[in-house]
C-alpha cells in the first residue's frame, strides 16, 4: 500500500464530513444542466437558491475530488451549512481581475501560480522562500470558517491551510517587529484589473503581530479539499475570519515584519470608511451602510430576512482579548 | 381596421419594450440566473433600469431637436412613467429584500445614510411628476405651472447620479458613464440658437 493511500484513509477517518455525504459531481452537474434546460419551471423554482422553497440543499457543493490531504480541525470549525462550491468560486472580490463579482472567475485563469515564492523581510529567514518551504503539506488543516464581507454578505468556507503562527515562528521575525504586512502579486501581464487605478497597487494588508499569532489566523492554500482556485487567491492567501473579508489578502508574494504600522490598501483608498483593524462589528456601521445584518450567500433566499451579524463575526471568544481596553469605535 | 392604427401599435410596442427588463429580471430571479447574490442584483438592476428610463426621458427633447426624430418625445410621458415604475420597484425591492419590512430600521437608514437619503429624495421628486403626468393635470394646473413642476426631473436626475456615486465602493466607472450622459443631456438645454419661441415649441 502506498503512502498516499494510507494518508487518504487517515483523512477519511478524521473528517467530520465524510465525502460520501457530498453530492457526487455527476448528480450536481446533472442538476445544473436540468435547470439550464428547463428554464422557468416549477422544478427550477424549487432548486434555485434564491427561491429555495424546499429548504437547504446542504453541502451539495464540492464538485471536486479531494486532492489535498488535511486534518479536520473540528474545534475551530463551524458546523453551519457550507456555502456551495459554485458560489464560493464565482462570487469574488479580487480587483486585480476586475471589480465585478464574476470578473475574477472569468479572468483569473491567466494567473501563474507555479512556481511561486514569497519574499520574506524583517525576519531571520529573509529572502525568497518557495511555497513548499513555507507551507509544510503534512501540516495542513481543514477549517470551516465564516467569511463576512464589508459589503454585507457572508459565506461559510472549508479552507485548507496552516496556522499563520506556525509559519511566523519558522520565519523568526526580528525582535522589534510588531506588525506583519502582506503584499499581493501585481503583474499587469497576468492581472488585467491592474490597468485601472481602482486601488493603489500592489494590494497590501497587515495585522498586529499578536493578531497574526492568534490560532484562528490561517495561511490557506486550498478550499473544499482542493488547491485554491485562482479567483480565490491561489496559491497562498490569508484567512482572518473575525475581520472583514478584504483583510484576508490573496495571492501573497511578500511577508514583511515591521515595527511601524504598515499602510493598508483600503485604508489608503478611504481612511474614513476602512480602518486598519476592520474587525467585524455590528455596532460600528460603515459610514455609508449598516453592518448590523448580513445575507448568507446561496442560503438566504428572497423570502428570508438578513441574519444578524455577530461581534467579531462570532469569534469573540477567541479574539476579543486582543482588543481589551481599546475603543473599537475609534479603532474600527 | 378602425381601432388598430399605426400610432397605437407603436404605443403598445413601446409599452411592451418597457416591460421587458422587469419580465427578464423576474424570470432570471426565478431560475436562479441572477448570480450568487440575487437580491442584491435585483435591487441594483431595477435601480439601473429606472436611471436608464430617466435618461431616455431627458433625451426625448434633444433627440427631437437635433436629429428630427420625434418618437421618444411623442411617448415621453410613458417613458417617464416607466422610469418612475422602475424606481418604485427598486424601492420596494429594497424595503423587502434588504430590510425585510423592518420599518423602524428603514426609517433610520433613510435618515442616517446619505446615499439612501438622496435616493429617497429623488424618488419623492419624481412622485408629483408621475401623479401629474395625465392630460387632466396640464389642464387643471395650467401649462406654465405644469412645465415648471416637471422641471423637477432635473434635480431628481442629478440626485440619482449622486446616489449611484455614493453607493459604489471604489470602481466609479458606471456612475461616471451615466453622469456624463446626464451632463450631456443637460448641456443641450443650454444651447438655444432659435430663441425663446423655438425653445418653447420643441420642449413643451
Amino acid at each position: 500500500m502506498s503512502k498516499r493511500s494510507i494518508k487518504r484513509r487517515h483523512v477519511y477517518r478524521q473528517s467530520a464530513l465524510p465525502h460520501t455525504e457530498l453530492t457526487p459531481e455527476a448528480d450536481y452537474l446533472g442538476r445544473r444542466e436540468f435547470i439550464r434546460r428547463w428554464g422557468l419551471t416549477g422544478a427550477a423554482l424549487m432548486v434555485s437558491p434564491a427561491f429555495n422553497l424546499l429548504g437547504k440543499d446542504a453541502n451539495a457543493a464540492s464538485t471536486l475530488p479531494a486532492r489535498l490531504n488535511s486534518r479536520f480541525n473540528s474545534v475551530l470549525s463551524t458546523d453551519e451549512t457550507r456555502t456551495g462550491y459554485e458560489e464560493v468560486t464565482t462570487y469574488n472580490n479580487y480587483y486585480e481581475f476586475g471589480t465585478g463579482k464574476s470578473d475574477p472567475a472569468r479572468n483569473a485563469h491567466t494567473l501563474v501560480t507555479d512556481p511561486w515564492s514569497v519574499e520574506i523581510q524583517g525576519a531571520a529567514r529573509n529572502g525568497q522562500v518557495g511555497l513548499d518551504d513555507l507551507i509544510d503539506e503534512r501540516e495542513l488543516e481543514e477549517r470551516v470558517y465564516r467569511l463576512r464581507c464589508v459589503e454585507g454578505w457572508s459565506m461559510v468556507i472549508p479552507w485548507i491551510g496552516v496556522p499563520l503562527a506556525d509559519v511566523i515562528e519558522k520565519l523568526q521575525p526580528d525582535k522589534d517587529a510588531r506588525y506583519v504586512e502582506f503584499t499581493t502579486l501585481a503583474d499587469p501581464r497576468q492581472m488585467p484589473g491592474l490597468a485601472r487605478n481602482v486601488l493603489d497597487w500592489p494590494y497590501r494588508e497587515a495585522l498586529r503581530l499578536d493578531e497574526a499569532m492568534n490560532p484562528l489566523s490561517l495561511l490557506a492554500v486550498g478550499l473544499y479539499g482542493n488547491y485554491l482556485p485562482n479567483q480565490n487567491g491561489a496559491p497562498l492567501r490569508l484567512v482572518v475570519p473575525w475581520k472583514y473579508g478584504f483583510k484576508s489578502i490573496k495571492s501573497i508574494v511578500r511577508i514583511r515584519f515591521t515595527r511601524e504600522r504598515p499602510s493598508t490598501s483600503w485604508n489608503l483608498a478611504n481612511a474614513r470608511e476602512y480602518g486598519f483593524y476592520s474587525n467585524v462589528n455590528p455596532q460600528v456601521d460603515h459610514p455609508r451602510w449598516s453592518q448590523a445584518r448580513e445575507r448568507r450567500i446561496g442560503e438566504d433566499s428572497f423570502f428570508t430576512p438578513k441574519r444578524k451579524t455577530l461581534m467579531f463575526n462570532g469569534y469573540a471568544e477567541q479574539v476579543a482579548h486582543l482588543y481589551k481596553g481599546m475603543d473599537l469605535r475609534a479603532n474600527f | 381596421m378602425p381601432f388598430v392604427n399605426g400610432a397605437r401599435l407603436t404605443t403598445a410596442g413601446l409599452f411592451l419594450l418597457g416591460c421587458l427588463p422587469a419580465a427578464w429580471l423576474l424570470g432570471a430571479a426565478f431560475t436562479g440566473q441572477l448570480g450568487a447574490n440575487p437580491t442584491e442584483a435585483l435591487i441594483r438592476q431595477l435601480g439601473e433600469w429606472g436611471l436608464r428610463f430617466l435618461l431616455l426621458t431627458l433625451a426625448a427633447t434633444p433627440i427631437n431637436r437635433f436629429f428630427k426624430w420625434g418618437l421618444l418625445l411623442r411617448h415621453r410621458r410613458m417613458i417617464g412613467l416607466f422610469a418612475f415604475v422602475y424606481a418604485v420597484l427598486h424601492f420596494c425591492a429594497f424595503i423587502w429584500f434588504d430590510h425585510f419590512f423592518d420599518w423602524g430600521e428603514l426609517l433610520r437608514d433613510i435618515l442616517k445614510r446619505p446615499f439612501i437619503t438622496l435616493g429617497m429624495a429623488a424618488w419623492l421628486l419624481l412622485l408629483p411628476l408621475a401623479i401629474t403626468s395625465g392630460r387632466w393635470a396640464v389642464r387643471r394646473m395650467g401649462y406654465r405651472h405644469w412645465v415648471t413642476l416637471h422641471r423637477l426631473i432635473y434635480p431628481a436626475a442629478v440626485l440619482v447620479i449622486v446616489h449611484f456615486f455614493m453607493l459604489v465602493k471604489a470602481d466609479l466607472r458606471e456612475p461616471i458613464i451615466y453622469g456624463a450622459l446626464l451632463f450631456l443631456l443637460l448641456l443641450t438645454r443650454l444651447y438655444r440658437p432659435g430663441g425663446k419661441a423655438r425653445q418653447r415649441r420643441v420642449s413643451g
